[in-house]
């Protein structure tokens, strides 16, 4: 009964991962024949790519912001919005519509909407009366990565309070009602109860998010294609690139490599860290 | 009080961050692209579907919707199909063949599908699966069964023992449990999959990006893509095709929320 799942995992996602293991001990274009030149590609990519350190720290910039603000106003949305009113329900269906939306619609609308000259938030702007803050956002390199930052959030938050809501709601509600009478106030209870409770979501949604953050392609493909000058470049554009581009095979295989090896460290830290922090000795 | 002020005004500011955007889309669907750029919020001085009509007049539209829904539906029928079988092994099996099948497809969860990029490209090109949506189904495949063994096994391994057990004592074959027991059982969490699923073949653009390039194989994503510059950015076409593209997930998102949250989160949680 496993074999067809099996036949067909083995086939199109084991056998490409060992052959991509192949690949980058090689130099190649994908057309002419592959020589093998060891570790020549991992030592030239750690020690001698301005472009690939350059877009390893653009990504780890975008985590740390996503992770960061998605995850505090994951929290702080959901806080509001635990109760099962109509209203709460609502807005929790508003919130969580983009996330229903593809990257790539996404990322045009946005496209739009931070356009210089006809865009939304730059007419916005200007009709109060703020023309120096009406920039070019995505043509900037200063604030590319962060304008599709913006848009991640946007598009993810809502996802991240639907979760965080099933997981205050199962908080007991006599805790809140104890540290009322004691007179707590609200960032008491916060600090002293929604936040110790609600940390193994916490971990699931940061852990989540990271490795979210480090598969990113649609929504910049689609907003900046990694531009201007490689400013909003992600891995895994970068890999696309240096592959369908740049006709470096291999050496998109060495990147991917270590792609992998970082995201398994970075969930592997995080786990370590937030399991100390709440405790858990499982 | 400031309590009250401050939670209002974080409402309501992340509520039309969310609503604005999608209202300028949907009135940018009847808008010419004057329109758009001078008064993107204001209800649009005709309500025609001259934009639809010159998208499909034009554009090309119709067949990457085919190609997308093809290519969506196949992916996860066939997804779950399997991984329901395999997860079914993982559940029931005392033996280690469980532990190593479900070893085996963790492994899938660790390596994100992205990697694949380079060896899946060549291998295609080799087998001549590019430009098909045979192999692009073949790729959703591959990368959502880890996920989905994930979900549906831990769901499994959840249902009581006895009923599997009570069945088999009955003659049941492990085909006639799996039928008429496990599957019945398991319909919330298929259902919840499958549109996690669905989600995720519909929306992709990486593996059509390098896989597709002729015009008649093109799915969805891949085509508001192409909208940017064939039009040199003509903003009610490409609002119009992203409403288009998006009107599916609309509707399954209003007619069958709760499946749809559950799915989209679960993914998320267990992912």
């Amino acid at each position: 009964m496993a074999f067809p799942a099996f036949a067909i995992y083995s086939f199109l996602y084991l056998y490409p991962a060992l052959s991509n293991l192949l690949y980058s001990t090689q130099r190649w274009d994908g057309v002419t024949k592959p020589e093998f030149i060891g570790l020549k590609n991992f030592i030239h990519l750690l020690t001698d790519d301005d472009l690939f350190m350059k877009v390893l720290s653009n990504n780890i910039r975008f985590a740390i912001i996503v992770v960061v603000l998605q995850t505090g106003f994951g929290l702080l949305f959901a806080t509001f919005l635990t109760e099962n009113s109509k209203t709460n329900i609502f807005l929790r269906t508003v919130y969580f519509f983009p996330t229903i939306l593809s990257s790539v619609s996404v990322g045009l609308i946005w496209t739009f909407l931070y356009d210089p000259n006809y865009g939304f938030i730059n007419a916005t702007l200007k009709a109060i009366g703020l023309d120096k803050l009406a920039l070019n956002w995505l043509g900037d390199s200063k604030y590319s990565l962060y304008a599709v930052a913006v848009t991640q959030i946007w598009f993810h938050t809502g996802q991240m309070v639907v979760i965080y809501v099933a997981g205050l709601q199962q908080i007991p509600a006599e805790l809140y009602e104890a540290a009322e009478v004691d007179g707590a106030t609200r960032w008491q209870q916060f600090k002293n109860i929604t936040w110790p409770m609600a940390l193994p979501t916490t971990a699931v949604i940061v852990a989540y998010t990271t490795i979210q953050t480090f598969r990113a392609f649609d929504l910049v493909y689609a907003m900046t294609q990694g531009g201007p000058l490689n400013s909003s470049d992600l891995l895994v554009t970068l890999v696309y690139n240096t592959a369908f581009v740049g006709y470096k095979f291999g050496y998109a295989a060495a990147q991917t490599i270590f792609l992998v090896l970082l995201v398994m460290l970075v969930t592997w830290l995080q786990r370590r860290t937030l399991r100390i922090d709440y405790g858990d000795k499982k | 009080m400031i309590y009250r002020i401050f939670k209002n005004t974080m409402l309501t500011i992340f509520a039309a961050a969310v609503l604005v955007p999608s209202s300028i889309v949907v009135l940018g669907t009847f808008k010419e692209d004057v329109e758009i750029y001078t008064k993107p919020l204001a209800l649009p001085k005709h309500w025609n579907l001259n934009n639809f009509r010159t998208l499909i007049d034009t554009g090309n539209v119709i067949t990457p919707f085919k190609n997308s829904v093809i290519v969506a539906v196949f992916s996860v029928a066939i997804t779950i199909f399997f991984a329901s079988l395999v997860s079914y092994v993982i559940a029931r099996s005392i033996t280690v063949t469980g532990k190593v099948l479900f070893l085996l497809f963790s492994l899938g969860l660790a390596i994100p599908g992205q990697v694949n990029i380079i060896p899946i490209f060549t291998l295609f090109t080799k087998l001549h699966l590019n430009n098909s949506l045979f192999g692009l189904v073949l790729v959703n495949i591959a990368l959502t069964l880890p996920i989905s063994v994930f979900i549906i096994s831990a769901f499994f391994k959840d249902l009581p023992k006895e009923m599997f057990e009570v069945a088999s004592i009955d003659g049941a074959g492990h085909w006639r449990v799996y039928r008429s027991i496990a599957m019945p059982l398991a319909r919330p969490a298929i259902g919840a999959t499958s549109i996690f699923l669905f989600v995720i073949c519909w929306n992709d653009l990486l593996y059509p990006l390098m896989l597709i390039n002729e015009l008649d194989k093109k799915t969805l994503p891949l085509t508001l893509i192409d909208f940017r510059g064939e039009f040199a950015t003509s903003y009610s076409m490409l609002f119009t095709a992203i409403m288009v593209a998006s009107i599916p997930m609309v509707l399954m998102y209003v007619f069958m929320q709760r499946s749809f949250v559950a799915g989209l989160t679960a993914g998320a949680v267990k992912g």
